[in-house]
């Protein structure tokens, strides 16, 4: 029988490659590599590692290690520190800063770093060609908001120059008190120009790769790891604590613990990365930390349309909700009910008293505004993003808000990358909406309201909002700064209301402190990379 | 011939359905910058589009892509922009293969002996075991099977790694779990195929002839019945092979399979065309050579 003899000779030499291809692929995948001496969890694969590019703070997190600016933050309480300047001086009317960097600052590959890099470094993340989404950080400086505009095409204008090789003079269009933090966020990180002019869009690609940071990138492989090696010519090198770090994106919060409980990673260190349903459990555990964050879950009304338009209605369904509810029933870390925008704790800043929970009030200003008893009350639209936290928010706040006002809301779930175009067009009533501060002050939430701010997005505008927040930008004495931001913040969430703030997040991390050393638990959930370290075991 | 004009055929399909999925994730509401925070100036937003040309019509950008596609190059990716939709490919791709081909394996290893097993004793208990084993198997969707094979063989024996995919060890949980859906179908189209073969005439004849019963289902059924396992076999591999989602997202394996499925939930325009792409030319070509493997195990089939 030909047939069967040839088919089993096909099917015994198809047999015989299949086992060792998958011998040669099983080979070939289990690469030798040094044993890292730190694994971290960091959250998803980033998308990207260009300081001018990046929006998450996962993805800062790794590139603060990587690229450094004139500040760094310390990992205590993550306040600006000196980083490649060594010193500073802010003019008496707090609008030029003057750094002095340090002398000894070197590249990676040895080659010398001086003040023509920083200004390279700024003027390119405003080029509007680099197409950076978190310029903003860099509109404090005189001009540049233009620049990048392409109002003006001539970088000299821009306040950034270097009046000498270890000097960088910062002009500022207001006093910013917060401008040696900015100076930290990757956006304004030193990034090496000959690479970058060399490779173009895949300078990252790079290597030997320069890097103005504590680690050098090894090796980076799409959801699989990026490793990062000590740089021997980072100029606090011998404060580094770590040889090589390994950084996994895990995007499962099962899987994380998972690899987490059988030893495979010393650190999770993402709020999004525990198990919702065992948040509870997992939270007693000495190994599992939680500290408050400077991020707030809220509501926003578009004010431009009915019934929201009024701000009775909107001050009536603030009162209705029981925050606690919610962060008892459906987050349940141990959240606080936020009755502000800012997060307590902020520093220099103490939110003023907000509007709390007051259901009879609610029922009062209801009928005022029209809706005895939500009669007459327009059906509106709750718009979500699809997630199971978000979803049960949604469903709690209509159970809320029939219970104690009677009036209907309806439940509208639609994918991320529509939910923030619709919610930028003002296309929705209501919408579930949240904020991480970028750096540690009240300025970083409250002028995300004023008149026409590009992440509004309510359509809410108040003359006098935007004279405080304008004036405390210009005002010196922290006092005096405070006492304006509160009142700023009173008119935002006490008596207009375009948003409603529901609780304040914690960031959450986990790792054995008996096992690894040098994280803090901060505001910002920043935790730089070079201080962290694995304790060796004592025998 | 006939294999020849079948691939020439295959040209202009490719064809389509790039431009199809071209046009349908354009069409998508919705694209791959908007995020959380605004553009930070209308001129910031027009030089993110103009970077990747999304401010041209959609036909001419199909245009652009599609003489980039002539050179190889699938373009650079919207999401991930330090990388290329080639360097996804040939990251992820190898890995996912592995995956596949050792889930491939197992199908059809514990498939078809599951499947000769439950038909050689039809009707008797074993029967009803085997055929409800395989039902199991189809039934049970991996995101179950997974935490529960996890659970016990990795957290509470400690046989296994929970996650990743980094030595030989690590590569055993995640095919059993990709593979067992595919056990319990190849298992039951074997089974259906035998009992329909028995039943035909020349097996009635050889079993006349005296013929002992094993022999008849070995020699006669089986290579009958394998035709059906056979023509599933080409798109269940072209399914292995592009990788599973849900499978490498549980055990954080670096394959293509995240990135189908995220790559048209973040709007990456790039990254969906050339994985779809990617994923018909396995589809096509592995359905060839199901045809082509047809003409050697079936001496009735023959293309002209």
């Amino acid at each position: 029988m030909p047939f069967a003899k040839r088919a089993r000779r096909i099917f015994r030499r198809a047999r015989f490659l299949l086992y060792w291809s998958v011998v040669a692929m099983a080979a070939g995948c289990s690469r030798r590599e040094p044993p890292a001496d730190l694994v971290i969890i960091n959250n998803v694969e980033p998308e990207s590692l260009d300081p001018a590019l990046i929006v998450a703070q996962a993805d800062m997190r790794i590139v603060s290690g990587m690229f450094e600016g004139l500040t760094r933050l310390e990992p205590v309480q993550a306040h600006a520190v000196p980083g490649l300047a060594e010193s500073w001086d802010i003019s008496p009317d707090g609008k030029v800063y003057t750094f002095h960097l340090r002398t000894n600052l070197c590249w990676s590959t040895g080659e010398p770093m001086t003040s023509a890099d920083v200004v390279y470094s700024w003027l390119r993340a405003l080029d509007p060609k680099t197409a950076s989404r978190y310029v903003e950080q860099l509109y404090y400086l005189k001009n540049a908001e233009d620049f990048n505009n392409g109002k003006i095409t001539n970088a000299e204008l821009v306040g950034v120059s270097a009046p000498d090789k270890y000097t960088v003079r910062a002009e500022l269009n207001s006093p910013t008190a917060f401008f040696l933090d900015v100076c930290a966020i990757p956006t304004l990180a030193v990034v090496p120009r000959q690479t970058i002019e060399k490779y173009g869009d895949h300078w990252l690609m790079a290597r030997p790769l320069p890097v103005s940071g504590a680690f050098d990138l090894v090796a980076w492989r799409l959801n699989d790891k990026i490793r990062l090696k000590k740089n021997p010519y980072y100029w606090d090198a011998t404060n580094t604590q770590a040889e090589i770090i390994d950084l996994l994106p895990v995007g499962s919060p099962t899987t994380a613990l998972n690899l987490y409980e059988r030893g495979q990673v010393d650190v999770v260190w993402d709020k999004e990365l525990i198990p919702s349903s065992l948040v509870d459990v997992l939270l007693k555990r000495p190994d599992f930390h939680k500290f408050n964050y400077l991020g707030t879950y809220f509501v926003r009304f578009n004010v431009t349309q009915k019934p929201f338009n009024d701000r009775r209605v909107r001050q009536a369904l603030a009162l209705a909700v029981d925050k606690e509810r919610i962060t008892k029933r459906i987050t349940r870390a141990g959240e606080m009910a936020a009755e502000h925008l800012v997060p307590p704790g902020t520093h220099n800043y103490q939110p003023p008293p907000g509007l709390g929970h007051d259901p009879e009030r609610a029922r009062k200003l209801l009928a005022e505004a029209g809706y005895p008893g939500g009669k007459g009350f327009p059906h509106f639209e709750y718009l979500f993003n699809a997630s199971p936290i978000h979803e049960k928010i949604a469903v709690e706040l209509q159970q809320m808000w029939h219970d104690e006002l009677g009036i209907e809301m309806e439940l509208r779930q639609v994918e991320t990358q529509v939910f923030w175009g619709m919610q930028q067009r003002l296309e929705y009533q209501m919408s579930k909406s949240s904020w991480a501060g970028d750096y540690d002050d009240a300025n970083t939430f409250l002028a995300m309201f004023v008149t026409g701010g590009g992440n509004n997005e309510t359509g809410w505008s108040n003359p006098h909002y935007d004279e405080l927040i304008a004036a405390a930008n210009n005002e010196l004495d922290t006092a005096k700064r405070e006492k304006l931001f509160q009142q700023a913040e009173t008119i935002l969430d006490h008596d207009e209301m375009p948003i409603i703030p529901l609780y304040v997040y914690l960031g959450i991390s986990y790792f054995d402190t008996n096992k690894v050393t040098g994280i803090w638990p901060n505001m910002l959930d920043d935790h730089p990379l070079q201080s962290v370290r694995k304790i060796k075991p004592q025998k | 011939m006939y294999f020849i004009r079948r691939i020439l055929f295959a040209i202009p399909l490719l064809f389509v359905i790039s431009a199809l999925a071209f046009l349908l994730v354009h069409l998508a509401p919705g694209g791959p910058f908007d995020s959380e925070r605004k553009p930070a100036s209308p001129e910031v937003e027009r030089n993110i589009k103009a970077k990747y040309h999304l401010d041209e019509p959609v036909w001419r950008q199909y245009g652009r892509y599609l003489g980039d596609l002539l050179h190889g190059d699938f373009g650079a990716s919207m999401k991930y922009q330090d990388h290329s939709v080639n360097d996804i490919i040939a990251q992820g791709l190898p890995v996912s293969m592995l995956l596949g081909g050792l889930a491939f394996g197992i199908a059809l290893g514990a498939g078809i002996p599951l499947g000769f097993f439950t038909a050689a004793r039809r009707g008797g208990w074993q029967d009803y075991t085997g055929s409800f084993v395989a039902l199991l198997a189809v039934c049970v969707p991996s995101f179950v099977i997974a935490p529960f094979l996890i659970l016990i063989f990795a957290m509470k024996l400690k046989w296994f790694p929970v996650a990743l995919w980094v030595t030989p060890w690590h590569m055993i949980l995640p095919p059993i779990v990709l593979g067992s859906y595919f056990v319990g179908k190849v298992a039951r189209i074997l089974r259906e195929g035998m009992l329909e073969a028995v039943h035909a005439e020349f097996v009635t004849a050889a079993r006349a002839k005296g013929l002992s019963e094993t022999a008849l289902l070995l020699k006669h059924a089986l290579r009958i019945a394998m035709l059906p396992v056979v023509s599933y076999s080409g798109p269940m591999l072209a399914d292995l092979l592009t990788g599973s989602f849900i499978v490498e997202n549980i055990f954080q394996i670096p394959g293509i399979g995240v990135f189908l499925v995220n790559s048209s939930l973040n709007r990456d325009y790039t990254v969906v065309v050339g994985l779809s792409l990617l994923y018909a030319i396995l589809l096509i070509g592995l359905n060839l050579v199901v045809d082509f493997a047809y003409t050697l195990m079936d001496p009735r089939v023959k293309y002209e």
